[in-house]
C-alpha cells in the first residue's frame, strides 16, 4: 500500500447524504475479478446528468471528495473504495461515514476524514465559491485545512500510524502467528468445521 | 459489572490484545461469495500465501447468478468469468463449494443457517454486508471488505475495534398480519440509517423471544439498515430446537447447548444505548423512499417533506419522491406496483415461502404485475416443492425460479426496467438496487402476496 501523509488537491462538493454504496458503483459493475478499472462505474446513474458535479469541468481535476452525512452505506463492496481510487480521488471527507465502507477505505489507503457538517456546509462553500480552493488533508498534523481555516480531524493512532508508513493489515498479523497457533491449541472442540462435509 | 453477550463472544475470541491497537479477533466461520472474493484470492496467490483453515471456509453461488436455465452455462461471459474464478480458486485452495445445480447452492446466509454451520457463541463473516443475519443465534456476524476477505483466509483473524453496545427491547405482542419485517422497518424508521453505527445491536424483549428462527434472521439481517456491523438475539431453546438435526449439527448435542446456554446478557451488565419499541403499536410497515429508513405505516400516506423539519432528511425525502415518482399525500395503498419480489436472504426462507403461498392460495395475482418467487436456496426450494407450494404460486400466475439473490440486486439477469415500480421483500430500497431507475418499495411477505393480487401496495386484511 502506498504510504499516506499528506495529500493536496482540489476538492469536489457532492451535496448529497446517505450515498449508499450502490449509488457509488451499481452491482452491475462488480463482475470482473480484478482491482482496476472501476471507475468507468463510479456514481454512474448520476454521471449520465451533464449537471452532475464530477461532469463539471471545473471540478474534473479534484481529488478530495466531500459528501454529505452517511457516505457508503449499505453494501460492504470494497469496489466501491477501489471506484473512487482508480477515479483519482486520494480522500473523502463527510460528517459521518458507514462502518464497513470506512474499514475497508483506510485498508486501502483511501483517507477518510471526519469532521463537523457545519464544517462539511463552510467547505462546500469554499469550494463551489472558487472551485480552484486548494484544500489539504494531513495525517501528520491531524488537520483539514483550505484558505485560512484549519480543521482538525480525529483518526486512531494504529490507523494513522498504518496509512503513514503504507503498511499493510494481514502482514502486521503475520508477526503474531504464535499467538494464533496458541489460540487454536485452546479452542474449544465444541465449534462446528465445514469439512468433512455432513449430510 | 456484567457482560453483555456481545462482550462475552467478544472476550472469548481475542487472540491478542494490546493497548492503542484493535484487538486480534479468531473468526470461527467464514462465507465467501463469487463477488467479493477473487480479489482476496489474487492477492494471497500474488504473496504466496494459503488458506490457513480452509475447513472454516465454505463458499456458494447466489449474487451473480441466473435463476432460469441454471443446467446451461451462464450466458453473459463476465457474469460466467466470475462464478468460473470462484470455483476454479475454491479447486485450488481446497474450499468446499456448493455451486449452481447443487442441493446447498444458494444465498450465502441461507446457506450457512441450513447447514447448522451457523451457531450460537461464533464469530461469522463474510464479503456482504448482510453477514448480519447470523446474529439471529446469538452469533456475532458481520461484513467485510475484500482486503478482509483476503485477511481472514491467510490468518483466520481479523484485526477490530471493539464496538459499542445498543439494547433494542421489543416488548408486547404482534397483531395479526404484523411480522418481523414490520419490526425492523420500523426501527430502522425510528433510529434512521446511521442511528446503529459503531454499535453491535442486541435485539431483546418479549415479542422478539416470540418469534422463530427465521423471523429473527429477518430482523438481524436488516441490522445493517440501520447502520449496525451487528445485530444478534441471545440463543434460547427456539435456537437449539432449530439446529438441532441440521446436517452440522454438534454431535455431543447436549454437551453444546451447556455451553449456549452460558450466551446471554448478564442482568447487570449496561448497554451504551438502550431503545423501546412497543409491538402492539406495529402495523405493516412499508418504504416510500429511497433508503429504507424513508417507510411509514402502510395506512398512512406519502409524506410531505415540508413537514419534516430536519433541513438534510427534507432534502432526501424531496430527492426521494422525484426518483420514486410519487407525490406527497397519496395514501400508500393507492401506490400500483408493477412487480412483486419474493425472495432474499431477508425473506427468502421456507417460512417467507409459506406465508405468502397462503395469502395466494386459490387466488390470481392481478393481471397488471408480475409476481417473482425466489426461494433463498435450492434446500429451501426443494422443501417448498415438496410441501406444494410452487404450484400455489405457479397457479396463482408467479413465476417459480432457482435459488439465487436475484432481483434483489441489480447485477444478474433478474432486474427491474427503467421507472418500474417493485414490491420487494429484499432489504434495499436504494436508487438503481434493482436495476437502472427502478424503484423499489420495501415489504414483508404477506405485503407482497396481498399487493400482488390487489396490484397496488396492501396488506392482506385489505382481501
Ligand atoms: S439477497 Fe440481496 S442482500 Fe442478501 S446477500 Fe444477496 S444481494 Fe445481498
Amino acid at each position: 500500500m502506498e504510504k499516506f501523509v499528506k495529500h493536496t488537491g482540489t476538492a469536489v462538493p457532492l451535496r448529497r447524504s446517505n450515498v449508499d454504496t450502490d449509488q457509488i458503483i451499481p452491482a452491475v459493475y462488480l463482475k470482473r475479478v480484478t482491482r482496476s478499472g472501476f471507475e468507468d462505474g463510479l456514481f454512474s446513474a448520476w454521471r449520465s446528468d451533464p449537471q452532475f458535479v464530477l461532469n463539471k469541468a471545473e471540478y474534473k481535476a479534484g481529488t478530495i471528495l466531500v459528501a454529505g452525512v452517511d457516505f457508503g452505506t449499505g453494501s460492504s463492496r470494497e469496489h466501491a473504495v477501489w471506484a473512487l481510487q482508480n477515479y483519482g480521488f486520494k480522500a473523502v471527507i463527510s460528517s459521518r461515514f458507514a462502518d464497513i465502507f470506512r474499514g475497508n477505505s483506510l485498508k486501502g489507503g483511501l483517507l477518510t476524514v471526519i469532521i463537523e457538517q457545519s464544517d462539511v456546509e463552510a467547505l462546500w462553500a469554499a469550494i463551489e465559491a472558487n472551485p480552484a480552493t486548494s484544500v489539504s488533508v494531513d495525517l501528520e498534523t491531524r488537520t483539514v485545512s483550505y484558505d485560512s481555516v484549519v480543521l482538525p480531524f480525529a483518526i486512531d493512532d494504529y490507523t494513522r500510524w498504518r496509512l503513514m508508513e503504507g503498511l499493510d493489515d494481514i502482514g502486521l498479523t503475520f508477526k503474531n502467528t504464535d499467538s494464533i497457533d496458541s489460540f487454536e491449541k485452546s479452542r474449544t472442540s465444541l465449534k462446528p468445521a465445514t469439512l468433512p462435509i455432513r449430510g | 459489572m456484567g457482560k453483555t453477550l456481545a462482550e462475552k463472544i467478544w472476550a472469548e475470541h481475542v487472540v491478542r490484545a494490546a493497548d492503542g491497537e484493535p484487538d486480534l479477533l479468531y473468526i470461527d466461520l467464514h462465507l465467501i461469495h463469487e463477488v467479493t472474493s477473487p480479489q482476496a484470492f489474487d492477492g494471497l496467490r500474488l504473496a504466496g500465501r494459503t488458506v490457513r483453515r480452509p475447513e472454516l471456509t465454505i463458499a456458494t453461488e447466489d449474487h451473480n447468478v441466473p435463476t432460469l436455465n441454471i443446467d446451461k452455462p451462464i450466458a453473459d461471459p463476465v457474469s460466467k468469468l466470475q462464478v468460473d474464478t470462484l470455483r476454479a480458486n475454491c479447486a485450488e485452495f481446497g474450499v468446499r463449494i456448493h455451486s449452481l445445480g447443487d442441493k446447498d447452492q444458494g444465498i450465502v446466509h441461507v446457506v450457512g443457517p441450513q447447514l447448522g454451520l451457523t451457531q450460537p457463541g461464533m464469530t461469522i463473516v463474510c464479503g456482504d454486508s448482510h453477514t448480519s443475519t447470523h446474529g439471529a443465534f446469538g452469533a456475532l456476524a458481520f461484513g467485510i471488505g475484500t482486503s478482509e476477505v483476503e485477511h481472514v483466509l491467510a490468518t483466520q483473524t481479523l484485526p477490530l475495534a471493539r464496538p459499542k453496545t445498543m439494547a433494542i427491547n421489543v416488548e408486547g405482542t404482534l397483531k395479526t398480519g404484523v411480522t418481523s419485517k414490520d419490526i425492523i422497518l420500523a426501527i430502522i424508521a425510528k433510529i434512521g440509517t446511521g442511528g446503529g453505527q459503531g454499535y453491535v445491536i442486541e435485539y431483546r424483549g418479549s415479542a422478539i423471544r416470540a418469534l422463530s428462527m427465521e423471523s429473527r434472521m429477518t430482523v438481524c439481517n436488516m441490522s445493517i439498515e440501520a447502520g449496525a456491523r451487528a445485530g444478534l438475539i441471545a440463543p434460547d431453546q427456539t435456537t437449539f430446537d432449530y439446529i438441532l438435526g441440521k446436517p452440522h449439527a454438534p454431535e455431543s448435542f447436549d454437551e453444546t447447548v451447556k455451553y449456549w446456554s452460558t450466551l446471554y446478557t448478564d442482568s447487570d451488565a449496561k448497554f451504551d444505548v438502550e431503545v423501546d419499541l412497543k409491538a402492539d403499536d406495529l402495523e405493516p410497515f412499508v418504504t416510500w423512499g429511497t433508503n429504507p429508513g424513508q417507510g411509514s405505516s402502510l395506512s398512512s400516506n406519502v409524506p410531505n417533506p415540508a413537514d419534516i423539519a430536519d433541513p438534510e432528511a427534507r432534502g432526501a425525502a424531496e430527492r426521494a419522491l422525484v426518483y420514486m415518482g410519487l407525490e406527497a399525500g397519496t395514501p400508500l395503498k393507492k401506490i400500483a406496483i408493477d412487480t412483486v419480489f419474493l425472495g432474499s436472504c431477508t425473506n427468502g426462507r421456507i417460512e417467507d415461502l409459506r406465508a405468502a403461498a397462503e395469502v395466494v392460495k386459490g387466488k390470481k395475482i392481478a393481471s397488471t404485475l408480475r409476481m417473482l418467487v425466489v426461494p433463498g436456496s435450492a434446500r429451501v426450494r426443494l422443501e417448498a416443492e415438496a410441501e406444494g407450494l410452487d404450484k400455489v404460486f405457479i397457479d396463482a400466475g408467479a413465476e417459480w425460479r432457482n435459488a439465487g439473490c436475484s432481483m434483489c440486486l441489480g447485477m444478474n439477469p433478474d432486474q427491474l426496467a427503467v421507472g418500474e415500480r417493485s414490491a420487494s421483500t429484499s432489504n434495499r430500497n436504494f436508487e438503481g438496487r434493482q436495476g437502472k431507475g427502478g424503484r423499489t418499495h420495501l415489504v414483508s411477505p404477506l405485503v407482497a402476496a396481498a399487493t400482488a393480487l390487489r396490484g397496488t401496495l396492501s396488506s392482506p386484511a385489505d382481501l
